[in-house]
């Protein structure tokens, strides 16, 4: 379920309105534009609390997404490529959200490095449809699961911290 | 140095040997068979379906060369569906995955651990395609739920079929993830073509089959997924470390409760299921039918709702298969009993997990409609362009 610091960084996130998927151009570039506004208030939150974790951008359709999350443990920041495509049924179905680099290295991912959402994420996402965007994506989808695998991973040697 | 040149030589002669192994290994084992002869001789690899049309089962058999069938995800359940559709002679199948065949795949049926590494489609398409030379195969190698791969997915199923330019006759959706499942409702609602969804649970203890006619049933964006419910308790459900269980048994059931009611579907003969589940730890078959959802959020659905509704309905004459009069079975040595099955519930609300049959639930409940949908419009501030909300994005 979700826990009350998520509950709390999601109810600073904006909600979005304007339902249309890629394929509806014109509307698109609204929700485009929420999409964003949403985002960018997302990082300025996590920039205030001290808690800043991605950056993300995406080409000008908006339907391909990239970008750098990091997770700090024990003072080290482990950084990833993330990315993903938004699909043809978005807003109705989430993104999903893939981490390439960590593909096979947990049994917590899909083909490509689709991370492995909970139970939760999917019924929690449709019923907040249009109102949830990317950025809550990120906070309920991809930020639990960094919390979660991130320092298993690194416990079990799997992946090591890089200087940059 | 002449060290090298006889390794390398040996090295050769090696590869030539696994080279001539593979080409004889690939020979075709059949040539191609114009028509699909009825007569019984060990050399005919249609004698035993042809026989359905003498015990009077189906009633043209052939006709099945004349039918195109489009597989959506050639994993555990698509995989036994193409090669079942293969053994029955359809007439032309179109596979779509984006996957590669991988060992931990061998705990399901059909590829072989020799596969490992080539693309699902191609490693299917040359099994099929030796098992059976007369089935036309097309593959496509990509995922339909990006935004260009779904027009070509689109194009692909109406313009494909037996005939080109011709749509296909049935959509059978085997893929493992929502999105997929959604991107196949979309384009099915869209064009009007008749699909199957499938799938088993990720604990792999059950499974289901759904007919989808796009205005006629519930499709599958008119109300959360029909799941099998399996009375485990949530608690006692460890997923510690692993995304998905699979058993090829379930898989491999699953595979022929849709390959079998597309065959029904497809030839005519039989009652095809709407919905058919099973649950694997009390062998139970639920059974039922769903309505579409009259406010559901595809307005292609509702498109179709409309058409549906305007169609005269035929009136339904039950075809009477086997017309002789001896009873079906003068014998009873076993005393096997008929019992009544669970009535079909048709439930013109959308639907709620207590409407549905014994056995069954929704995923989820769905969300309340919220009433005041309309002002929607323009909350986002139209002074700062989207370039510029780019550029922001991209120098913080």
């Amino acid at each position: 379920m979700v826990d009350d610091s998520t509950r709390k960084t999601l109810s600073n996130i904006p909600l979005l309105q304007i339902r249309a998927g890629p394929r509806e151009k014109d509307v698109w570039v609204q929700r485009l534009k929420e999409e964003y506004q949403s985002l960018i208030k997302y990082v300025e939150n996590n920039k205030q609390s001290g808690s800043d974790w991605f950056r993300l951008e995406s080409n000008k359709e908006g339907t391909k997404w990239f970008g750098k999350c990091w997770y700090m443990h024990e003072l080290l920041r482990y950084e990833f490529d993330v990315e993903f495509d938004i699909p043809v049924t978005y807003p109705t179905t989430a993104p999903e959200i893939a981490l390439p680099e960590l593909d096979g290295k947990t049994a917590k991912m899909y083909r490509g490095g689709k991370i492995c959402l909970t139970d939760h994420f999917k019924p929690l996402w449709a019923r907040n449809v249009p109102k949830f965007g990317i950025a809550h994506a990120m906070a309920l989808g991809l930020a639990p699961w960094l919390a979660v695998e991130i320092p298993d991973l690194i416990e079990k040697g799997i992946i090591t911290y890089k200087e940059k | 140095m002449s060290h090298a040149i006889d390794e390398l030589q040996a090295i050769i002669a090696e590869l030539k040997v696994e080279l001539e192994e593979q080409k004889t290994s690939n020979r075709q084992a059949r040539s191609r068979i114009d028509r699909m002869s009825a007569e019984v001789v060990d050399s005919n690899p249609y004698s035993r379906l042809m026989a359905l049309q003498r015990m009077n089962i189906v009633k043209e058999y052939e006709r099945i060369r004349d039918k195109a069938v489009a597989v959506v995800g050639v994993g555990g359940v698509g995989s036994v569906t193409a090669d079942m559709l293969t053994r029955c002679g359809i007439g032309k199948l179109i596979l779509f995955d984006y996957d590669k065949v991988e060992l931990a795949n061998m705990n399901r049926l059909f590829f072989t651990p020799d596969q490992a590494g080539l693309s699902k489609v191609e490693a299917a398409a040359r099994t099929l395609n030796f098992i059976n030379p007369d089935v036309q195969i097309e593959t496509h190698n990509y995922n339909i739920t990006t935004v260009d791969n779904f027009d070509r997915f689109l194009a692909t199923i109406t313009e494909s079929g037996k005939e080109l330019g011709q749509p296909v006759d049935l959509v059978l959706s085997c893929v493992d993830n929502f999105e997929a499942r959604m991107a196949i409702n979309a384009a099915c609602n869209e064009r009007n073509l008749n699909w199957f969804e499938s799938g088993v649970s990720e604990n792999a203890v059950s499974g289901h089959i759904q007919f989808i006619r796009p205005g006629d049933t519930a499709c599958f964006a008119c109300a959360p997924p029909l799941v099998v419910a399996e009375n485990i308790d949530e608690k006692t459900l460890k997923r510690e470390g692993v995304c998905a269980a699979s058993l090829p048994t379930t898989m491999g059931i699953t595979a022929g409760f849709l390959v079998q009611n597309a065959l029904k579907y497809l030839l005519n003969f039989g009652e095809v299921s709407d919905y058919l589940g099973y649950n694997a730890l009390n062998d139970f078959f639920p059974r039922m039918t769903l309505k579409p959802n009259p406010q559901c959020d595809d307005r292609n659905c509702l498109l179709r709702q409309k058409e549906f509704q305007a169609r005269p309905k035929p009136i339904e004459v039950k075809e009477d298969v086997s017309s002789s009069d001896e009873p079906l079975h003068a014998t009873n040595e076993w005393g096997i009993e008929l019992v009544a099955d669970d009535e079909p519930v048709n439930c013109p609300e959308p639907a709620k997990s207590s409407a549905v049959v014994q056995g069954l639930k929704l995923a989820y409940e769905a969300p309340e409609k919220e009433k005041v949908e309309e002002e929607n419009v323009a909350t986002v501030s139209d002074e700062t362009s989207l370039e510029d909300l780019m550029a922001q994005m991209k120098s913080m």
